[in-house]
């Protein structure tokens, strides 16, 4: 009886929400055309740039290389230049509106990341999840910025939450909230590589002088 | 299937369902508490919102066994002069249209009020613009807020 009352109940329900979903904008975008593909790239092994002799262009090489994982929708997203962060893989904007707020939580009194984001991925409502979800503060904006401004911007302590080059590629090797975008749950592409190789090549990028891309 | 004995408005409940069962079905099909309603299921709507340990959650998106042991409160336990001041505002303003979204609204109006007692209409937006209403009641939702928080003044 319990699955006839829920069927019953999703099928009213359903047909509420999905006329209110249907009226509202950005939920008919980010539901109106499939997503990108959900393979994940590959990221080259630290010895491919072996044979770059020249330190800084090695360093850039390899940083490059670390930054389709950067650049990539799970990092970018929470990543915004502005208060919103954005979601999936065409980076739409969140749905509902949610505002970074002083702490990258939300509002104060407002809706929160973990009003819907709990501690881990929940696929059968697919929503992504993870201990420390959060917005990235707004001094690591990434959004809009090139690959070579983001370099800056991550090895500047001022910048970066105070962070060491040790301790920085630390952070990308072995975070957690990092290490998710390559464990996003459904309906997500996983960041490309592994976090393993990610810092391999942040950890090589930093030993070769830790150079940055132009522009 | 597994035991969970969840603690909801102050009672202890055993239920025996999936772990992976969101939370919204085990308040409502296995403790029989229909207040909190279904809505999208995919955390978009507002219609499920709970408060878990005093934090609105929509419980859609939350598997009972990420519960632990923390209180959850459905709209039929919210209580506390917040709640009250909502309630009397909601009839004040005769917000309700359909119905059907309004016990997410309330749970995530006293929340608010819980943490900012003074709203702008901003504050409200930000803090309301994830409860959907097919009935477009916002104008009056957010009238009503605004005179529940001037009640709550004294």
């Amino acid at each position: 009886m319990s699955l006839v009352r829920t069927g019953t109940m999703a099928l009213l329900a359903g047909s509420l929400v999905a006329i209110a979903i249907a009226t509202y904008p950005g939920l008919r975008r980010a539901d109106a055309a499939p997503e990108a593909s959900r393979v994940a790239g590959s990221l080259k092994p630290v010895a491919d740039f072996g044979g770059i002799k020249d330190k800084n262009e090695r360093a850039v090489a390899l940083f490059e290389e670390a930054g389709k994982v950067l650049q990539s929708p799970r990092c970018m997203n929470c990543h915004p230049a502005g208060d919103r962060p954005t979601q999936t893989d065409r980076m739409i904007p969140h749905q509902p509106l949610v505002v970074r707020g002083e702490a990258g939580m939300g509002a104060p009194g407002g809706l929160a990341c973990t009003t819907c984001h709990h501690e881990a991925n929940f696929d059968a409502a697919r929503v992504p999840g993870n201990p420390k979800w959060q917005l990235a503060p707004i001094e690591m904006a990434w959004q809009g910025r090139s690959l070579g401004q983001i370099c800056s911007q991550i090895k500047d302590p001022k910048l970066n939450g105070g962070k060491t080059m040790a301790q920085l590629v630390h952070h990308m090797a072995e975070d957690e909230l990092v290490g998710w975008g390559w464990t996003p749950g459904a309906g997500r592409t996983p960041a490309p590589g592994s976090q393993k190789q990610f810092g391999e090549l942040i950890k090589a990028w930093a030993d070769a002088g830790a150079a940055c891309p132009k522009g | 299937m597994a035991a969970f004995t969840l603690k909801i408005n102050g009672r202890e409940h055993q239920v025996d369902v999936d772990p992976g069962t969101p939370l919204l079905w085990a308040i409502r099909d296995n403790v029989g508490l229909t207040g909190t309603k279904y809505g999208c299921g995919v955390a978009q709507c507002g219609a499920c919102t709970v408060y878990l340990d005093g934090q609105t959650v929509r419980s859609c998106s939350l598997p009972v066994s990420a519960v632990g042991k923390s209180e959850v409160t459905t709209i039929e336990g919210l209580t506390g002069k917040e709640a009250v001041a909502v309630q009397k505002a909601w009839v004040a303003h005769d917000v309700p249209q359909c119905g059907y979204c309004q016990s997410g609204q309330v749970m995530s109006a006293a929340a608010l009020l819980g943490l900012n007692p003074k709203p702008t209409d901003q504050d409200i937006d930000l803090a309301m613009n994830g409860n959907i209403c097919r009935c477009a009641t916002y104008v009056r939702i957010r009238a009503a807020i605004h005179s529940a928080a001037k009640t709550l003044e004294g």
